[in-house]
């Protein structure tokens, strides 16, 4: 067989990428997790490990469930969507055990602008001030109430 | 650093996702597809003139591939992660999918092309050579030292075949790239279905035109006289993509003029604003239309092989740079408008950064110098007839 003969060296080149794919085949079955695909597109695993993560956040119905006065107050201000910890930040653990774990005093001076300060790209329906002008670096809570922030009786100014 | 905007952007349209690195990798795979469109040429449609660049045009194409994802990598960060879309490959997602059109173009058309071809050269070699040279060329035989003229028969054959194989599989590369921006359904200044086509002919004219400039620059190096009929012919090559390419960039052009949707307005204000320089000025003045009517004027004047030579440098030149620019202007200028079609942006390039300027122009560099390895390794002209010869005669004769 001539024709075999001469081809031999196309035969080691098949035998270079044979060995190749074996070779990624191997380390592929090495690398890929074990629960990869076991929902989807992705491991299993990652789930249940995401799952054990310990809870930074209680949620507002927790909250509300030891601050009623709070609530009492809040839901019937214009803050009653924003959520407790939205301003107060992650209190799972003064949750679980509130007399030992204080939550930390809030600053409003650069809490409140975090969502208020005045930026074109917003809905021009969202009440937004320019704070240099409207406070001038004073905290907020000099004039507004942070749980219900609304400035009724000015002047009637709004309603 | 403040972005000057203008207008109104959203705020995570301010700053540019896409750098200058993505830029630089449709410029650099469109290099590789239309350098190995040229040497099929020879191979396939057994066009003789262009045959001295064959090997060349080859070799360019390897060069610009093993680098053309570098700058996704560095984009991307993480490198090690791209190994994962080999490992549990997605098929939903085209840029995922581009990693085995990739993987196949380079392991089973190019790598594969380039060694039948200088199988030959590399037996002789390996017989020629002492020392770690002597190492790499063994290595690259495989072990099989058959140069019958039977073998070498079956690797023109198969070659050939690889070659067929590999015409389809350069279009796919490169209509591929044209393919993720003209996709993206959400941004009117890509999504385009003509883009695929445009990104494929005007990687045709950037690969003809740099392995032209490539060979007269070599020819230069080894004071070696330019084939002029082969230079005359891959020109003519040349101008026929280029007017193609030019003809199917106009008509997207007037048909996003005539159609005149709803972004045309804002995209017609940042052609004559922030893109006219690069757009109207370098691209289509500078980087075609000058070009083409440089070449045309050497096919229908007869000039001097000194003049058409200087000709055929300046307009290569050109073209490299008004691709470049096409390149330029789609990527950034895609993102150089806010999709409420109300407010323009600006591009900050960083300099020393991990997507700046250095990097991209040593990611530019890098292919060149990787093709001076290649070269110095397999050397794309024939040899010196009396040196390798004997050798030759003597490995035959071993078999
Ligand atoms: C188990 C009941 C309980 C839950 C649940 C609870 N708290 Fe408290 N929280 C308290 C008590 C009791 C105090 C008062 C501690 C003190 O005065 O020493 C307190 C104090 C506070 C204070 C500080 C008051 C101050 O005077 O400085 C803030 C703020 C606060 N809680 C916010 C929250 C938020 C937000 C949540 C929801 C994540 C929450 N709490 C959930 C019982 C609770
Ligand atoms: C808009 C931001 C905001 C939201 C939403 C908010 N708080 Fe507050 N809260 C403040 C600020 C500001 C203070 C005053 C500074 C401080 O005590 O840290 C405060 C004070 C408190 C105090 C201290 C006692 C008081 O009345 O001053 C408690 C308790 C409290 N918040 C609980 C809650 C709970 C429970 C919720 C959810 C039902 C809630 N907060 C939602 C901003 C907010
Ligand atoms: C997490 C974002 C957030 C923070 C922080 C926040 N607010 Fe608000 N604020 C809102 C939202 C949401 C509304 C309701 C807007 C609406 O009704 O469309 C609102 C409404 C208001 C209004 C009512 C404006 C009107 O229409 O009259 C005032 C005043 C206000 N906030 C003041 C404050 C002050 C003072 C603080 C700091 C203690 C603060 N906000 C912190 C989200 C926030
Ligand atoms: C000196 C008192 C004062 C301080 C301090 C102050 N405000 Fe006000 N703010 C007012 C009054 C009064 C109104 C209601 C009258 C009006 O609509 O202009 C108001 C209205 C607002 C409104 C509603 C604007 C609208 O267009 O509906 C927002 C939002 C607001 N304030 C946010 C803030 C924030 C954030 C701060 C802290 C940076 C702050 N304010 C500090 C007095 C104050």
């Amino acid at each position: 067989m001539k024709a075999f003969k001469d081809a031999g060296h196309l035969f080691r080149l098949a035998s270079v990428f044979l060995v190749g794919g074996v070779l990624f085949l191997a380390l592929r079955g090495f690398l890929v997790p074990r629960s990869f695909g076991q929902y989807g597109h992705y491991r299993g695993n990652a789930i249940k490990e995401t799952a054990a993560l310990p809870i930074s956040y209680a949620g507002h119905q927790v909250c509300e469930s030891c601050h009623a006065d709070i609530l009492e107050v809040k839901s019937k201000g214009v803050h009653k969507r924003v959520a407790c910890e939205a301003c107060h930040g992650p209190l799972a653990k003064h949750a679980d055990d509130p007399a030992s774990i204080q939550p930390a005093k809030l600053d409003t001076a650069v809490l409140c602008v975090r969502c208020h300060e005045a930026n074109l790209a917003k809905p021009k329906s969202f009440p937004q001030v320019v704070s240099a002008e409207h406070s001038g670096g004073a905290p907020c809570d000099t004039c507004h109430q942070p749980h219900s922030p609304a400035i009724v009786a000015v002047a009637g100014a709004s309603q | 650093m403040q972005i000057p905007v203008e207008g109104f952007m959203y705020p995570n349209e301010v700053e540019l996702q896409w750098s200058v690195l993505i830029v630089l990798y449709p410029f650099l795979t469109g290099l590789v597809a239309g350098a190995f469109i040229l040497a099929s040429l020879e191979r396939v449609f057994m066009v003789k003139a262009v045959k001295p660049t064959y090997r060349l045009a080859l070799l360019t194409a390897l060069a610009f591939l093993i680098v053309a994802p570098l700058p996704l990598q560095l984009h991307l960060g993480h490198p090690e992660r791209s190994f994962e879309m080999y490992l549990t490959p997605h098929r939903s997602s085209a840029m995922a999918m581009f990693g085995f059109v990739y993987l196949w173009y380079l392991l089973a058309v190019l790598v594969v092309e380039i060694w039948l071809d200088y199988r030959r050269d590399i037996v002789v070699m390996s017989q020629g050579t002492t020392g770690w040279k002597r190492l790499v060329y063994r290595v690259l035989t495989l072990g099989s030292t058959n140069i019958s003229e039977h073998a070498l028969h079956i690797d023109e054959r198969v070659g050939w075949l690889v070659t067929v194989i590999g015409i389809p599989s350069a279009f796919l590369l490169h209509g591929y790239v044209g393919f993720i921006f003209g996709s993206v359904k959400a941004n009117p200044w890509w999504s385009s279905p003509l883009m695929p086509v445009v990104f494929l002919f005007s990687a045709m004219v950037s690969g003809i035109a740099i392995v032209m400039l490539l060979y007269m620059l070599m020819c230069r190096v080894r004071r070696e006289p330019i084939d002029m009929d082969c230079v005359d012919t891959v020109a003519k090559y040349l101008f026929y993509t280029f007017i193609i390419d030019f003809s199917l960039e106009m008509l997207d052009l007037i048909h996003r003029i005539y159609e005149a949707d709803e972004s045309f307005r804002s995209l017609d204000f940042m052609v004559h604003t922030r893109l006219f320089l690069s757009q109207v000025v370098i691209q289509i003045l500078l980087g075609t239309v000058l070009p083409i009517l440089l070449i045309g004027l050497t096919q229908v004047v007869k000039l001097a092989a000194t003049q058409r030579k200087r000709i055929y440098v300046a307009a290569g030149c050109l073209t490299m740079i008004g691709i470049f620019a096409m390149r330029w202007n789609v990527v950034i200028g895609g993102q150089l408008f806010s999709k409420s079609f109300l407010g323009y942006t600006t591009y900050k390039m960083g300099f020393a950064t991990r997507e700046g300027l250095l990097t991209a122009v040593v990611l530019t560099v890098l292919p060149f110098v990787i093709l001076g390895v290649l070269v110095k390794l397999l050397p794309p002209w024939p040899e010196k007839k009396s040196a390798l010869s004997s050798v030759a005669a003597a490995a035959y004769g071993a078999d």
